[in-house]
């Protein structure tokens, strides 16, 4: 990343690394505050991924652009603040067609092994990703380190296979049976399919607590998304808290990228070791083996049975009081990265009528859902990592393609991934006292700014929508959903076309 | 007998309701499974005055007046913001119709000011050039309906009123009214405020549904200033039978702006239909090129309680003490202080403001007879 373009934000022009996300590129220039609530508290990225719109800011005349999904261009013009009066728009195409066998959503662990199942047999496969590069979570392209990343092998794969990959295209809606809209930098793409295979992957569950919306306050994903998008964390002194092996993994990499890391896992030390224990028999990955390793090794300082009770800082977070239940401290910090486990990226599947079990999409042996011809891989059908993701993405592929005998001689190496599913759930679940944290001004719907309180007197979450706004704004309630569900047991199942915010001139 | 009347429906309708007879002093409850959650959750909030029919043009204009002396009451969440109407004419047709619907409002108190196609650019940047003019209607408004049918119903709880919620009236025997909780409620007399499900509990109500779909967007304040309806409307099929759309943006207190409208008879399924959605947004981009860029962030469908006549049903049945407030179509939001109103006068003898026989139910012979 040595060369440098030149990034204008709010009228002063900043030299950023070739490369990098517009979301890093103004946190290295301007510092972490992107915009204005609307309730006028200051606001920077929290997700990292495109999930909480908190890093919207104008770009080049069009407002209210998701930072940590774009690249920086040299010459770009950003405005952070309040969003400017002008109504710029990209004149943009008419809607293009696009037909194939089998059209991927996703191209994490699960879509890309789906796809490379099917494409393999030789049928036309159109992979998309919102993002700019493939990978998912997991396997997310590191603007510092772009070589070494474990999707290259399957690119050539994909390349190989003649898959039709497409970056930086969201699914918004469904225009007809067996056809998806997408919307792509280029203009709105009409894709028709044969088989359907959801790969959509899962975001950070965020707590709210007292000062989570202070920028610097990220989800764990969130900022390690940040970083391997250029933000640079060398010698800044950072918490990574909440709960599940994801910590382990951003707190190494963190650690990696030159920062002074400190991990507080909520779930209590014996429940860890009966996992770690168990880990020794199953095993079903080397990452899953490293949670074990890293707790000894000792890079950073690893606490478990402990939870962020409060963040603290004027404009931006420079403390955390901690808690273990019985006595609470100060930890002084420059960010604190906060993810309270994994939700499913349910809004597709639930836009198509797949029938959800227990917060997962429904599938069946060959991963088919209750939609015929329509298959979910990975996240969608349960937590469990890239070994589950893989297997189950070549099930789905296979089966897209015709080639049952195939898919059926993975059923145990599925079998075994999913085991792991239930001793996640169980070792990683959230206690009681995180429900008490929230105070009746703390805000649980960030982008109407609906504090808790409000929400204490109502019986369903669609009585609070209604009368509170929660859940009304550009996140259609991907953040506080999984948050109100937690505090008050509300589900929200309503999902509307488009799925995510999209333009008029996209949509038509 | 515990009250004097039990209003069904927590609509802004029978919210309108509960407190006018609560302040008149009648014992009232209110049953429904939530506080707007019906059309009252769907609508637009245009509070508007209409002139489809002289009947229609008064309870719009009393209903307004009445909003107009509420608003200083109103708090901060009902958001009432007073916008005015701005009705676009396309072409020299429409723009006849413009002069006329000029002299009608200006023959009846209603200020009005005719607008040629300089005036109307001016007045919202964001249209087209080369419109033939408009009406700009001043006095109009704009409001939260969900909220206001909370405070309407706060207001009656405060005048002693009752309120269940969670429930649903499963069938009525008499004045007594069956729940699904298995409880039974006995009164006087029964507001069926029931909007769209009115058949439900008096069959034959003549209403049918009219579905409509409706799109937010992301905040863009001062995008447009204030309700822009096409006179179109006025030619288009929204006028018959068949499915039609009509360009009708409403700037939010938000700073975001609602888009409607469509309107379809013959579906009671409220999925949103990407064919209508696409027609609606299509037509809007006619008039206003520039809503291409904006970010549309949820859609959603709402059913109308449509008459034969585009007339509201207020009045006593043919079955002693049961009387209905519906059928307000796409006015509900307008008309529900109005029909609170008329039906205080029809509980209690009060006189009437408005004559209300253009929306007596016993206008329609089958409703007459609905057991
Ligand atoms: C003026 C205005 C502005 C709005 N602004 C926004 C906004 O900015 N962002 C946003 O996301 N939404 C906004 N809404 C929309 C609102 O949140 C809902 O989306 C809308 O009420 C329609 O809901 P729905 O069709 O999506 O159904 P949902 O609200 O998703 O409800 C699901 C289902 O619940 C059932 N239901 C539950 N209770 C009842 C009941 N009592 N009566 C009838 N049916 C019931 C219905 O069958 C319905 O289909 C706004 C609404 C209004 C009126
Ligand atoms: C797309 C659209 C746009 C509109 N725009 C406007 C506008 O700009 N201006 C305007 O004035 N009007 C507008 N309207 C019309 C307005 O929304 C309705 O006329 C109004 O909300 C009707 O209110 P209501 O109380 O009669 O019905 P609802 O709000 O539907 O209330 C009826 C209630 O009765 C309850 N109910 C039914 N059966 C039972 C039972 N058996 N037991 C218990 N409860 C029961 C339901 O749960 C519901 O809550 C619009 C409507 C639509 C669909
Ligand atoms: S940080 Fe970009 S959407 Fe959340």
């Amino acid at each position: 990343m040595a060369d440098r373009i030149s990034l204008t934000v709010d009228g002063q022009s900043y030299d950023v690394p070739d490369g990098c996300s517009v979301a890093a590129g103004v946190m290295q220039s301007t510092g972490l505050t992107f915009r204005q609530s609307v309730g006028g508290e200051a606001r920077g990225p929290l997700c990292g991924m495109g999930v909480c719109f908190e890093c919207r800011v104008t770009i080049d005349g069009e407002a209210h652009q998701r930072s940590c999904l774009l690249s920086c261009r040299d010459g770009m013009q950003v405005e952070t603040g309040q969003q400017t009066a002008s109504f710029a728009y990209a004149s943009g195409s008419e809607r293009r067609n696009v037909e194939c066998d089998v059209l991927v959503v996703g191209a994490g662990p699960g879509g890309v092994s789906a796809a490379v199942s099917a494409a393999e047999q030789g049928r036309r496969v159109v992979l998309l990703d919102e993002n700019a590069h493939i990978g998912g979570q997991i396997w997310r392209y590191d603007a510092s380190a772009p070589t070494a990343n474990p999707v290259d092998a399957w690119r050539t794969r994909l390349v190989d296979a003649n898959v039709t990959i497409t970056a930086r295209a969201a699914i918004v809606a469904q225009p007809a049976t067996n056809e998806l809209l997408a919307d792509v930098a280029s203009g709105p793409v009409a894709i028709r399919y044969t088989k359907l295979i959801l790969a959509c992957g899962a975001r950070e569950r965020f707590l709210p607590f007292p000062g989570w919306t202070l920028p610097g306050v990220f989800g764990a994903g969130g900022l390690q998304a940040l970083v391997k998008s250029g933000y640079d964390i060398a010698n800044k002194k950072i918490v990574v808290a909440g709960t599940g092996p994801l910590l382990l993994a951003v707190g190494a990499y963190l650690c990696k990228r030159g920062a002074d890391v400190t991990v507080l896992e909520q779930t209590p030390r014996e429940k860890l070791l009966r996992f770690a224990a168990s880990l020794a028999w199953r095993q079903p990955s080397k990452l899953w083996e490293a949670f074990w390793l890293q707790w000894h090794i000792g890079l950073f300082s690893y606490h478990p049975g402990c939870w962020v009770v409060r963040a603290e800082g004027a404009h931006q977070v420079h403390a955390v009081m901690v808690s273990d239940g019985q006595s609470t401290w100060s930890l002084a910090c420059d960010a604190l990265a906060c993810g309270y486990g994994l939700v499913p990226n349910l809004e597709l599947a639930r836009l198509l009528g797949c029938a959800i079990d227990a917060g997962y999409v429904r599938v069946d042996a060959t991963q088919q859902t209750s939609v015929p011809g329509v298959y979910a891989v990975g996240e969608l059908t349960g937590i469990g990592g890239v070994d589950k993701a893989l297997v189950e993405g070549q099930i789905a592929g296979w089966t897209a393609a015709g080639r049952h005998d195939l898919a059926a001689d993975l059923t145990l190496a599925r079998d075994t991934a999913e085991n792991f599913v239930a001793a996640l759930d169980e070792t990683f679940s959230l206690r009681d006292e995180l429900r008490l944290l929230p105070d009746k001004d703390t805000i649980v719907c960030r982008c109407e700014d609906v504090a808790y309180g409000p929400l204490q007197s109502h019986r369903d979450g669609r009585e609070a929508k209604l009368q509170t706004r929660c859940g009304m704004g550009p996140c259609q309630g991907r953040i506080c959903g999984p948050a109100v569900e937690f505090l008050f047991g509300w589900h929200n199942d309503s999902v509307r076309p488009p799925i995510l915010p999209t333009t008029f001139a996209k949509l038509i | 007998m515990n009250y004097d009347v039990a209003i069904v429906g927590a609509g802004i309708v029978g919210a309108a309701c509960a407190r006018t007879l609560a302040l008149a002093g009648l014992r009232v409850v209110i049953i429904d499974r939530a506080i707007g959650g019906g059309a009252t959750a769907a609508g637009m909030g245009h509070i508007t005055v209409m002139d489809d029919s002289e009947a229609q043009f008064v309870l719009t204009r009393y209903s307004q007046s009445l909003w107009t002396q509420l608003s200083p009451q109103l708090p901060a969440d009902v958001e009432f913001v007073t916008t005015g109407t701005l009705w676009v004419a396309a072409d020299d047709e429409e723009m006849a119709a413009v002069q006329q619907k000029h002299s009608y409002y200006q023959a009846r108190g209603v200020v009005t000011e005719v607008l040629d196609g300089n005036q109307v650019a001016r007045c919202e940047p964001n249209l087209r050039p080369g419109f033939a003019g408009g009406l700009r209607v001043p006095g109009e408004s704009v409001i939260y309906p969900p909220l206001a049918a909370v405070w309407l119903i706060k207001q009656a709880l405060a005048c002693s009123a009752d309120v269940r919620l969670g429930v649903t009236v499963l069938h009525c025997e008499n004045t007594t009214l069956h729940l699904s909780d298995g409880s039974a409620v006995t009164c006087g007399a029964i507001v069926h405020a029931t909007g769209v499900g009115a058949d439900a509990l008096a069959p034959g109500v003549p209403i049918r549904p009219r579905k409509g779909h409706l799109v937010i967007t992301d905040r863009y304040p001062g995008f447009a200033r204030q309700q822009i309806v096409e006179l179109g409307y006025l030619k288009s099929a929204h006028g018959s039978d068949r499915d039609s759309v009509a360009f009708n943006l409403q700037p939010r207190k938000t700073g975001q702006m609602l888009l409607g409208s469509s309107r379809q008879y013959d579906t009671t399924d409220p999925s949103i239909e990407p064919v209508m959605l696409r027609r609606m947004i299509n037509r809007a981009l006619e008039y206003m090129p520039s809503l291409r860029g904006l970010s549309a962030i949820r859609t959603w469908t709402g059913f109308r309680a449509a008459t034969p006549d585009s007339l509201p049903l207020i009045g006593p049945t043919a079955k002693p003490g049961h009387f209905l407030a519906t059928g307000h179509e796409g006015l509900g939001i307008t008309t529900a202080l109005g029909t609170a109103d008329l039906i205080v006068s029809h509980l209690t003898g009060r006189p009437f403001a408005i004559a209300p026989e253009p929306y007596l139910p016993t206008r329609f012979a089958r409703s007459a007879s609905h057991g």
